[in-house]
């Protein structure tokens, strides 16, 4: 069994509900738009790298500030998350809920070491 | 007999089986590399305070080429634009553009990794060296005058390595001096490269930049060669669509459009994950 019967022309198929080619046509003006802010925002993080914090948190906060707005235009826009339909959302939504608690349950456990641990020298000079 | 398959979104959900299937996978994708970070993190943290290399197993820093991977990440983020607008052509029924986006997109994908196994091999041919004098040095080593050559597995040393063969002395060029802070260029000493023989019982620690010599390089390492499996195995799937797999276009090219539209997807979480990767391990 298969959809072979219904046939196509390549026009204008709406795979994800009524995009026709103007809708695409505005798309590919996004898509540049983006690309562009990508290349800059690297930019824009690897010259944040020569400012020098005094704060190590300042500048870990920075440099994953921009990652996250990078981030965002890719699975925004690329992604098309920004239109996405609801059950892509909630499966997204479970996924985030779970990438921090195991994030939080690493770094949790830094501090905990079985009793009686001794820390060793990686060598003796 | 004919595997059942459907193409068309479901009315329910308004989403097609392929897409569904995809963002399920890059849930679990980044369960993976989330994983993988928050070792990043724990590492890091829990690493000695200090100057590395002075201090032993403090976070080495600067340690990557800042330049290349700048280039490589404009390289990914460019293979990521050429792919939606691959997609985009064929929506616009225009197929000879997107086999010129996807061109385009394997050239970046190969050249990626091409960049990245130069970078993995100055790793691969880089040394940490600590005398019993309590000195400690990052450079290069020529060992019964041979220095090792590209991807060359067999010529790195360690201390334990330097016994076996008994060899009794190498050659070791240090690295130049970092400039200190407010000072624009290193001093002239730092641009002099000085071969010194140093004798194997004075050495106490010698190991290339690979992943038994230090936690940052282990977690480096596994990072990156990921990620690189990840490109290679994306870069097959495009290749694969935009050449032989690219007859379905004339069969049936809404579905085509979907499988292009599902790579990218993955294709574009690669990219993702590089956008995190190029700052936490070259900048931070």
């Amino acid at each position: 069994m298969s959809d072979h019967s219904q046939s196509h022309t390549g026009h204008s198929s709406s795979a994800d509900g009524g995009h026709d080619h103007h809708d695409i046509a505005a798309h590919v003006k996004t898509y540049i738009l983006v690309f562009v802010a990508l290349l800059v925002g690297t930019l824009i993080t690897v010259g944040m790298y020569f400012v020098h914090f005094e704060s190590m948190a300042v500048t870990i906060a920075v440099a994953l500030f921009i990652a996250s707005i990078k981030a965002f235009l890719v699975a925004g826009y690329f992604m098309h998350l920004l239109s996405e339909k609801k059950m892509i959302y909630s499966m997204l939504g479970i996924t985030v809920v779970f990438f921090f608690a195991l994030g939080a349950l690493t770094i949790w456990s830094s501090n905990d070491f079985p009793k009686n641990t001794e820390m060793k020298a990686l060598y003796v000079p | 007999m004919e595997i059942p398959y459907t193409y068309k979104p479901r009315p329910d959900t308004g989403l097609y089986n392929a897409k569904v299937g995809i963002w399920l996978f890059l849930a679990s994708e980044i369960m993976l590399f989330g994983a993988l970070f928050s070792s990043y993190i724990l590492l890091r943290v829990q690493a000695p305070m200090g100057q590395w290399p002075t201090v032993a197993g403090a976070w080495p820093t600067g340690l990557l080429n800042i330049p290349i991977g700048t280039f490589n990440t404009a390289v990914l983020i460019t293979s990521s634009v050429t792919v939606v607008l691959a997609w985009a052509a064929l929506k616009m029924n225009n197929f000879k553009a997107f086999r010129r986006y996807m061109v385009v997109t394997l050239v970046c994908a190969f050249g990626f990794l091409g960049i990245k196994s130069y970078e993995y091999n100055e790793k691969f041919t880089h040394y940490e060296l600590r005398l019993k004098s309590g000195e400690s040095f990052t450079g290069h080593i020529e060992v019964n005058g041979k220095h090792a050559g590209f991807w060359d597995f067999g010529s790195i040393y360690n201390l334990a390595r330097l016994e076996k063969d008994q060899v009794s002395e190498i050659k070791f060029t240090a690295d130049p001096p970092k400039p200190k802070a407010g000072e624009k260029h290193a001093s002239a000493a730092a641009h002099a490269h000085e071969v010194k023989t140093i004798k194997r019982e004075d050495i106490v620690w010698l190991d290339a930049f690979i992943p038994r010599n230090h936690t940052f390089f282990g977690i480096y390492f596994v990072i990156t060669a990921l990620h690189g499996l990840h490109v290679l195995g994306g870069a097959l799937v495009l290749g694969y669509f935009a050449f032989p797999g690219s007859s379905m276009w004339k069969r049936n090219p809404e579905q085509f459009a979907n499988r292009i539209e599902v790579a990218g997807l993955f294709w574009h979480f690669v990219d993702l994950v590089w956008i995190f990767l190029f700052p936490v391990v070259y900048l931070l």
